[in-house]
């Protein structure tokens, strides 16, 4: 069996999966029954300054879009930070890292952008006895427009600054949490660092108009006739997410930086992915929002059966695994050539694949042979480009084939073993030409 | 053998709740929430095989997308494009024979898509929303076509037929258009008179009139027909049945089931209805099914269907059957009726010698009798043409049937003919409906050339 406990700025918990700041983590209630399911921690919903709390919408807070089947694939809010009173959280924080000593318990935190409010909230944090905190640099909805959460975010210097607020005002472990609201990620992150947080973590979630209702032309969720930008996240941002946290995991400035990945983690698989690119916990939200706590078996026994059979014995043995294999594009090998190949017993004969070939791509699938519906691949024409992979209703019907002898017939040139990038391209005018 | 001296054939068999629930739709209509976790199940294939299977090519992909993206109203839209009776079709049609046995998700996990109960989803919606006719009329040509009976075949071709701009008539013998839709189905499959309702939608094209209570051969001839019209299409059916040719045919209780699904269509109340306590339904079609079942849900204990083939030769799908068999009712392959008892006037049971297939592979006897007791004995060996109203007019016949070209054409220039009555293919009200159309298109191009 292998071993899922994480050791993440010092935090342990019994296993990478963390619940993110959100609405299943705002009160001991919930927090509660998610340490029962089995959660190795939590982010407690976000904390907002001493006084009266934030309030909320009383209409709707989410919208969806969803896959076949409606299954949820992204999810966007326009809620707040914790509405409920600061004293109220503190005290059941306090008590839940009582009653649940092994779990990791951190509190997120978003006071406006002064030295005098970090300083009021931080030893009050502290004194909960929670393990570490987040600082809620993310949230693009209604806090930013009060100068906090991704106003803060957007803004490297402000980041540096709070963090280092933080890290002179508490002993704490301090984990910046990223919005991806910017341009380049490596900004944000470089500040954080700069600001000696301990760790990032994200993404947190994008902005966001998740649909119009066309019956009051009205963005959706839809109050009183008027909608405004959102937070997404859910499965469809993970791709989004895996990015950036690739892009500050190989950046030479923050290389090494802890990472807790967030974004769309839906199953062990999901989780496997962040931590293979050098995430030390995965944090989940929107797939616990769906399908509630209990998925956290899944995710927690999947991960250790796939451990168990690749022979990771701890998460270390994997974590980063795949941080030097992402590079620029120009470093790619052009001299590599897959085809597509058709598993004609697999085949349920869809067409589809043929279709978005000969429609959109390449022409270089059959649709009919002697007469006969049959979807085959003519490697003359076929480029290796993988669109009839991913529209393929049937798992490992259709597969990449590397080409490994003979002659390319596309392109008629011999199979070249040598590695070849852009960056010595003949086509390419900036090509460093070898030395004679 | 012992036969019992009584012949129990009654009504009311049945509390009023039971001919309620066991009429009522056999395929409930599928639900919003089941119509879009189904239409979901569709990949939209490219040269989907459903279509290809489908007799009159209703493009299924694009009305299941349609479904899908929340357009039930356009989704029919698409389906009365090739078929005007998708209505009608989605109840009625074989479709595990047909759409869904060539479904990939058939292929890949042997649960097809059900296309038919989504075709029913959007065609229902349509209906009830009240749409507007989905199909205008090009301006009147003045051209003026015959349409002998309003049955599938005939009234899919007047309709495509109005589209144009021609004028209909349309001349049917009964008293109600449909064909068999209105007649001949079995009425389980056709609630809260869906046919009629069809007919109306069908008609709401304009520039077509129906002329009830003209038989071709007895209010109109042919040689009118084709001298006051400038084109005439029959679609006149199959009117006659096959017979026993046993003794004791005429006697009480021994009934044609086409006879006896075209009374149950039209009871006003379904209790009246006599039924036999044991029935025994000859033939291995939809026709002997439909009687059997509904001689069940009358309330009959014991129902037996008898073919004289096997199982595999039944004309009546393989679904068809297990829903019978399902239903209770008993179906016995390999025999053929050879007697009938009577007593009293009435039939008491059939005898049926068991039948092989020889080396030659001919149906033949093998000698063994077997008899089953029956208050009533419905006849169900098929139905046939009725060539007499087409004598003299120069019209190329098939084994009785008409015949026609691909146009659906037949020997005679100006006579076009589809459904039942013309000869091959199958007769199923989806095949008449493309008969109706094709011929309409052909009717079109030759009126206009």
């Amino acid at each position: 069996m292998a071993d899922l406990s994480t050791n993440f700025l010092g935090i342990r918990s019994p296993n990478p999966f963390w619940l993110a700041s959100a609405p299943p983590t705002d009160k001991a209630y919930n927090v509660e029954r998610a340490f029962e399911a089995g959660w190795g921690g939590v982010v407690w919903k976000t904390l907002g300054e001493a006084g009266p709390p934030v309030v909320n919408v009383n209409g709707p807070r989410y919208g969806a879009i969803w896959g076949p089947d409606r299954r949820l694939l992204g999810l966007n809010n326009i809620e707040l930070i914790t509405d409920r009173d600061l004293e109220v959280n503190l005290r059941e924080i306090t008590e839940v890292k009582k009653r649940w000593p092994d779990r990791a318990l951190i509190a997120s935190i978003m006071v406006p952008c002064d030295e005098e409010s970090w300083k009021a909230i931080l030893p009050r944090v502290e004194d909960t006895g929670a393990d570490g905190i987040e600082l809620n640099f993310g949230c693009p909805h209604g806090m930013s427009e009060r100068g906090m959460g991704s106003a803060v975010g957007q803004v490297p210097e402000y980041i540096q600054m709070v963090a280092e607020w933080c890290k002179h005002y508490s002993k704490l472990p301090v984990i910046v949490k990223l919005t991806p609201n910017i341009t380049d990620i490596r900004y944000p992150a470089r500040a954080a660092k700069a600001g000696g947080a301990d760790a990032v973590s994200l993404i947190n979630t994008i902005s966001s108009i998740v649909s119009v209702d066309l019956d009051n032309f009205a963005p959706v969720p839809t109050i009183d006739g008027k909608g405004s930008h959102g937070g997404y996240c859910g499965p469809a941002v993970k791709p989004i997410a895996l990015n950036m946290v690739a892009e500050i995991a190989r950046d030479p400035e923050t290389h090494g930086l802890p990472i807790s990945g967030i974004g769309g983690v839906q199953t062990w698989r999901d989780a496997a992915e962040f931590i293979a690119l050098g995430c030390g916990t995965v944090q989940v939200c929107t797939a616990a929002m769906t399908y509630g706590f209990k998925i956290v078996e899944e995710m927690a026994e999947g991960l250790s059966d796939w451990m168990d059979e690749k022979g990771y014995a701890t998460i270390a043995d994997f974590q980063g695994r795949a941080v030097p294999n992402v590079t620029d594009w120009q470093y790619l090998n052009l001299n590599y050539v897959t085809k597509a190949r058709i598993d004609q017993d697999l085949c349920i004969k869809c067409g589809r694949c043929h279709i978005a070939c000969e429609d959109t791509s390449h022409q270089a699938i059959t649709s009919m042979v002697d007469g006969q519906r049959h979807f085959e691949v003519m490697d003359d024409e076929c480029v290796g480009c993988n669109l009839c992979v991913n529209v393929c209703p049937v798992d490992d019907c259709i597969t990449m084939v590397e080409m490994t002898e003979g002659t390319d017939p596309r392109t008629g040139k011999p199979i070249d073993h040598d590695y070849a990038n852009w960056t010595s391209h003949p086509n390419n005018p900036m090509s460093k030409q070898a030395a004679e | 053998m012992t036969v019992s001296e009584t012949n129990d054939v009654k009504a009311h068999r049945l509390s009023a709740d039971d001919y309620i629930e066991n009429f009522s739709d056999i395929h409930p209509p599928l639900t919003h929430h089941e119509a879009l976790v189904e239409a979901d199940r569709c990949y939209f294939c490219y040269d989907a095989p459903c279509m290809t299977a489908c007799p009159t090519s209703i493009d299924i992909p694009m009305f299941i997308r349609k479904i899908q993206a929340d357009n039930p109203v356009g989704s029919a839209k698409t389906i009365f494009e090739q078929n005007i009776m998708g209505g009608m079709c989605a109840r009625v049609c074989p479709t595990e024979t047909l759409c869904e046995e060539v479904c990939v998700r058939e292929v890949a996990e042997g649960k097809p898509v059900k296309i038919g109960l989504l075709q029913r989803y959007a065609t229902d919606t349509f209906m009830e929303r009240e749409q507007p006719h989905p199909f205008t009329r090009a301006a009147p040509t003045g051209k003026k076509i015959a349409v002998v009976g309003a049955g599938p075949a005939g009234l899919s071709c007047a309709h495509r037929l109005a589209t144009y701009g021609h004028d209909i008539t349309v001349f049917e013998a009964r008293e109600k258009a449909g064909g068999l839709n209105e007649y001949g189905i079995a009425s389980y499959k056709t609630t809260n008179d869906f046919a009629q309702d069809e007919v109306d939608f069908i008609l709401q094209i304009g520039g077509i009139t129906i002329e009830n209570g003209k038989a071709l051969g007895r209010d109109i001839t042919l040689d009118q027909l084709s001298a006051e019209f400038d084109a005439v299409f029959l679609g006149v059916g199959l009117p006659g049945v096959n017979a026993l040719g046993l003794e004791g045919e005429n006697a009480d209780g021994v009934i044609d089931a086409v006879d006896f699904i075209a009374v149950l269509r039209q009871a006003e109340d379904l209790s009246q209805l006599e039924v036999g306590r044991r029935v025994v339904v000859i033939g291995g079609g939809m026709t002997a099914i439909d009687a059997a079942m509904q001689s069940k849900l009358l309330g009959a204990e014991e129902v037996t269907i008898t073919y004289r083939r096997g199982q595999e030769h039944m004309n009546a799908s393989l679904y068809e059957q297990e829903l019978a068999q399902t239903n209770g009712i008993t179906i016995r392959h390999w025999m053929m009726p050879k007697g009938l008892a009577v007593s009293n006037g009435a039939v008491k049971a059939v005898t049926l010698e068991k039948t092989e297939l020889d080396a030659s592979g001919k149906l033949v006897g093998t000698g063994e009798m077997v008899t089953i007791e029956a208050d009533q004995v419905f006849k169900a060996i098929g139905q046939t043409p009725d060539p007499a109203p087409l004598a003299g007019c120069a019209i190329e016949l098939e084994k009785g049937r008409i015949r026609v070209d691909e146009h659906r054409r037949t020997s005679h220039s100006k006579i076009w003919a589809g459904g039942d009555c013309v000869a091959g293919g199958e007769d199923l009200t989806v095949a008449s409906v493309e008969d109706g159309k094709v011929a309409a298109e052909s009717i079109h191009k030759a009126l206009m050339a």
